[in-house]
Formats: structure tokens, sequence, C-alpha cells
């Protein structure tokens, strides 16, 4: 395998979808042409300036963007190390990152002549960010959710039902993410010639990953630029939490060359990886195909995937982007894992002393820094992604600590 | 020449079409799969189809979910799978039976074992209804020098380009998804169908399977008048599901519709 010095990071995948032994295109016949169209359709318009203009305006004036940066300087004081700088990812419009993706596709969507978009969705952010892209250009939009993350976030399914999405319960199989998105698989084989499916990550086949991750580049383009200006240099570390991983991907990938910038992905242990009961393939699983594409896995020794557990239903998947299996066996990033308690700590130690209300997603990114913050010491710079904003947490949070609202 | 083409050559010389039944290994339990084969090919079915349960099966509709769900509840692994086909073996030597499910097990195996344990067991096809020819490469050849046929997917949107190199880089017969859709979703459409059977032959000349949306004795007669087999899945497995708790009752219920869809297709001569 080819060492991290010697790799392009920016010249991946290739043509068929690869990044090393990862992604490719995994999925039954049927899917083969429309992802083919797809592909085409993507790589047209990402070279159309017309097209890139709106998207640009869109995310400018629809979304907010560019995010800002914060220098939270009470809490790295008293953490009595590096600097936290956080990428505001959870002041974009619709509370997280998932908007920047729904954006771009529901876009490129419109071009192709879809009327219909589908997605499935976890903690419901994506789902809502999709709603919420449909609402605006008019489509018709199913959103399948697994009944479980419905019980546990009834916010966002309220959301989602009143910006005129069908929110469809999937029952079977753990009736969680994975399971949603093997619906929303089944209803795009279904309904292909007016279909749109957008996913939510870097995951499924090719060209999703690299897709996905294209529309969420503008979080570290705009952070490289805005830390250079404030802090007058590249940070030290970069920390994003990794369901899927598109927030962390849309992070990392504008420094992928800056080798002087050290990457850490923060995985869900859940209950403890030695428990079993966590989120963790790259920390603790091991290679396999699911949902279209080759990488680590959660699974039994039989290749059958196993059930997941996390407080953050974002990050309650067995997979992970292939960019990121590519990532970690490259040693180009490392991946590390933080429990349910460490990031509920996190949420808690935040919201005091910054006044601001995290994701419990992005909590297990600032759990870790916090960590990393105190080892790098006071001349050091970490840059946070925030993905998303606590508010649709608050009934999970409320419930640990006994109150029912 | 394989147990596969063999069996389509009887055919052709009996003037018959093949009837290919697909059922759940270990649906509703373990011990049913090989005495339920057994009935199959009593009740006229040319090559069995076996589904290897897996948690994730994306390509099928509810009634096939709920099958492998059923099977995995009794820790149903392809290791079992390949047992209950030794087991068959002891008793049917000449029936050609054909694993479909994912990739992911076969992954967690290791292609060579799999494909030595699969010969070793009586496997005569292979179908991995994830992996598309693009990426089946070290699965081929894994399978190759076992001279187990690897079975691919046709579907209705499959290109003339990608048809050729599908058929290719089949061998056995071709299984031909006759709807846009899932297992078990919508009924076929016989014309369109026909029309898309003639643009395949143009490309191979293996025997095409037709399969998804056969529901009953009338569509598998249709089918046959176009294609060389017809595949039937969610009807028989959905039987299987009404009897969960009769199980006793599940032979008999199986091979009755085969028996039913044997007697149609043998009314009228093949292509």
């Amino acid at each position: 395998m080819p060492t991290s010095e010697q790799t392009d990071f920016f010249g991946m995948p290739d043509e068929r979808g690869h990044f090393g032994p990862y992604g490719g295109i995994f999925v039954a016949e049927t899917l083969m042409e429309p992802l083919a169209e797809l592909r085409q359709a993507y790589q047209t318009y990402m070279q159309d300036p017309q097209f890139l203009a709106e998207l640009d305006a869109d995310l400018a004036n629809y979304v907010g963007r560019p995010s800002p940066i914060y220098l939270a300087e009470r809490l790295s004081r008293e953490l009595g190390g590096a600097r936290i700088y956080l990428k505001r990812e959870d002041l974009n419009h619709t509370g997280a990152h998932k908007v920047n993706n729904t954006i771009g596709q529901a876009l490129l969507a419109k071009r192709m002549g879809k009327r219909r978009i589908i997605a499935e969705t976890g903690a419901g952010q994506h789902g809502v960010a999709t709603a919420t892209v449909a609402a605006r250009l008019g489509l018709e939009c199913v959103v399948y959710m697994g009944e479980v993350d419905i019980a546990r976030q009834s916010a966002n399914v309220y959301r989602m039902k009143m910006l005129g999405a069908q929110v469809v319960s999937v029952e079977s199989g753990s009736k969680t993410l994975k399971d949603a998105l093997n619906e929303a698989m089944r209803d795009w084989v279904t309904n292909i010639d007016d279909t749109f499916y957008i996913i939510g990550t870097v995951a499924g086949p090719h060209p999703y990953p690299a897709m996905v991750r294209d529309f969420q580049a503008v979080i570290g383009r705009e952070a490289r630029q805005q830390i250079r200006q404030q802090a007058g240099r590249l940070p030290d570390a970069l920390v994003a939490c990794v369901g899927g991983g598109s927030n962390a991907i849309g992070l990392f990938h504008p420094f992928l060359g800056d080798r002087s910038v050290a990457i850490y992905g923060v995985e869900a242990a859940g209950e403890g990886l030695e428990t079993g009961r966590h989120a963790a393939p790259l920390c603790a699983g091991s290679s396999g195909v699911l949902h279209g594409n080759r990488t680590y896995l959660m699974q039994d020794g039989n290749g059958q995937i196993i059930e997941t557990h996390s407080i953050s239903a974002g990050l309650d998947y067995p997979g992970v982007g292939p960019e990121h299996a590519w990532l970690k066996d490259s040693g180009r990033a490392s991946y590390v894992a933080v429990t349910d308690e460490e990031a509920l700590e996190a949420f808690h130690v935040l919201t005091r002393k910054e006044g601001i209300i995290p994701a419990l997603e992005s909590s297990h990114a600032l759990a870790y820094s916090f960590r990393l913050a105190r080892e790098l010491g006071p001349e050091k710079i970490i840059l946070v992604n925030l993905s998303g904003r606590g508010d649709k947490d608050m009934h999970t949070v409320a419930a640990l600590d006994g109150i029912e609202l | 020449m394989s147990r596969i083409g063999a069996r389509f050559q009887q055919l052709e010389q009996e003037g018959r079409s093949a009837l290919i039944p697909f059922v759940t290994a270990g649906d509703p339990f373990p011990d049913m799969t090989v005495p339920l084969m057994h009935a199959m090919v009593a009740a006229g079915s040319s090559i069995i189809e076996l589904g290897v349960p897996f948690s994730d099966p994306m390509a099928d509709g509810p009634v096939i979910q709920r099958a492998s769900e059923r099977a995995l509840a009794h820790g149903t692994s392809l290791r079992d799978v390949l047992g209950m086909v030794r087991r068959f073996r002891e008793n049917d030597a000449d029936t050609p039976v054909v694993l479909m499910g994912y990739l992911n097990p076969v992954e967690a195996m290791g292609y060579d074992t799999f494909a030595r344990e699969a010969a070793e067991a009586g496997v005569d096809g292979v179908l991995t209804v994830d992996l598309p020819p693009e990426e089946a490469d070290d699965l081929l050849a894994a399978l190759r020098p076992q001279e187990i046929d690897p079975i691919f997917l046709l579907a209705p949107t499959s290109t003339e380009e990608r048809i050729r190199r599908i058929c290719a880089a089949a061998s056995g017969f071709v299984y031909y998804v006759s709807v846009k859709g899932i297992t078990g979703s919508s009924s076929l459409v016989i014309s369109e169908v026909a029309a898309r059977l003639v643009e395949i032959r143009r490309h191979t000349r293996l025997p095409v399977g037709i399969g998804f949306g056969i529901k009953d004795p009338e569509t598998a007669q249709a089918v046959v008048q176009i294609g060389d087999a017809a595949i039937v899945g969610s009807a028989l497995v959905k039987r299987i599901e009404a009897l969960v708790d009769e199980p006793d009752q599940i032979p008999r219920a199986v091979a009755g519709l085969l028996q039913e869809m044997r007697r149609y297709m043998d009314l009228i001569t093949p292509v």
C-alpha cells in the first residue's frame, strides 16, 4: 500500500469510484444505468459555471454561508491547553452541515428533470435539510426513517411533515439509519424514472461518496481561509465526528495536502468499545460490502451487519464513507472513539462555558478535542467542526437527567 | 458440462422449459430446508435457487426480507447453507443448486474458501445480487477453477453495452429481472419483457431465466413462451410465511403451487 507521502489524495476516487480497495459500485443491475446517468450529470454540472453560480448564491443567501469560525476562548483557557476554534456549521439554515449537500443535490435533481426526491435519515437532520430544499423547489419529498429514530427524534419528524414531506417509518432490521437507507434504495429502484435519491452522507455507491464530499468541502475551504486570517496560520489539528462521515470529510478534504495538520475523526464508542455496544467501524470493525460500497463495517464473523449503539442517532450507523477507510489505512487521518458519557459531558461543558448548545454528534468531536487540547498545550491550535446544533437533542438529554419535557 | 448446462440441454430435448423456485435457506427454521428442496424437485422444479440470508437485503421486498429475518433468528450462516446443500446432495445428484444472496457473507468467508467449500458441497451456480461484473473479477477468478457458474442479473435499465458485457461474464444462464423494482413488488408486462428478450438473445446463446413478478401459473406459462425459465420466489415464500405456525404443511403448500406452474408450463411448446 502506498504511504501517505506518495498519495495523491485529491485524485481520489478513480473513475470507478475506488479509494484504494474501498468504495466502488456494489448494487443490483437495475441501478447501474441510473448511477451512470447521475455520474454523467454530476460531472457535467460541476464544470458548468451557471450551475456553480446558482449553488454559490444559494449557499450564501439561503444557507447563510460562510459560517464563521469562532475561538472558544473561555473554554480553551479553562482546559488549559491548545486554543480551540469551532467551525460553526450549527449556524447554517436548518441547524447543521447537512443542508450544504441537499442544496447541491436538489439543484442537480432539478437539472436532471426529476420531480420526486427521496432521502434516508437517522437523527432527522438530513431529512429536515432534504424536506427544506424540496419545499423550496416545489418537489415531492419522501423521507425514510427507522422506527427507533422516529421515537427519539420526534421534533425533527414533525418539522419534516410541516415542510410537506412524507415520513415513512421503517420497521425492518434494526429499525435505524441503515434500514432507512435500505428502504430508500428499494424506493429508488422502483421509481428510478422520476425520482432522485439524495443520500445524506459520503457512503453509498459511486458517485455518492465523491459527490457528497465535494458539496461538503465548502466547510474546509472556508475554514482553511478563515483560520489563516484569524490565527495567522493553519491549525495543528482538525477534529470532526464520524458517523457516515460527511461533515468530517467536508472539513478534512481541503487540508489533506497540508502535512503539518493532524487529522482526527471521532467515532461513537457508545457504552465503550470493549462492550461491543458502539458504532465505531473504523476503530473496531472490519472490511466488507454494504450499501453499495466496500468499507469498514460492524459485522459478525458470518458477514451479517450487527446492531450499533450510540446516544446520537446521527452516528448510529454500522458503516462509514469509503474515503475515511482509505484515509485510515493510508495513515493520513487517525480515527478515535468517544463514549456516550464523554460526549454528554462535552455537550454540557460547551453549553455552560460558551453559550453554544452542540448536537450530540458534534459533542463527540468536542470531547476528543478537549483531551487533545490538554495533550498539545497552549501554543497549538485545534479546529473542531461543530457540525450541528443541539436543539433536536433536548428530549434525549432531558430524559437522561430524569426530566420530561 | 456443468450440471446447469446439462439440465437445460435435457429440458430442451424433452421440449420443456425450466421451473426455478427460490426459497431462503433456514426459513422458517434450518431443518426445513433440505426436505423442502426435495419436495420442490418432486413437484417438477428444474433448478433450485437457495437464498443465503443477509441482514440488509437491499434488493428484496418485504416478503423475502422477513424470510431472511426468520432464518437469521436461527443464526443461519453461509456455512450452514453449504451444509444444507451437502445434505441435499446425499439424495439428489442431478438437480442443480444456485446460491442467491449478497456479497458480504461471501467476502467474510473469503472468495477462495467459499468457492472451494461451495463446490465440495455441490453448489452449481452463484448469484450475488449486489455484485455487478465491473467488481466481479476476483470472485470470478475464484469460482472458475471450481467450475461454478456465475449467474448475473440483467434489468429493464441495462443498456446494450451492459447486456453484452454481462453475457460475456456469465455462464449457466442469465437472469432477466422483469420489472424495475424489488422482489415481489409488481406484476410484469409480457410485451415489454418479450421486446427485451429479443435484444438479450442477440448477445448470448445462454438460456435466459425470467424472474421478479411471477405470481401464478398463468404468468409462469406466459414467460416461458419468451424465455427459457420461470423463476419464482416471493409467491412461494409467502406460502411459507403463512404456515410458520404449521410448518408440517409447508412442503405440500410450496409443492402445490409449483405443480400447478409446471402443469401450465408443460401445456405449451417452449421457444
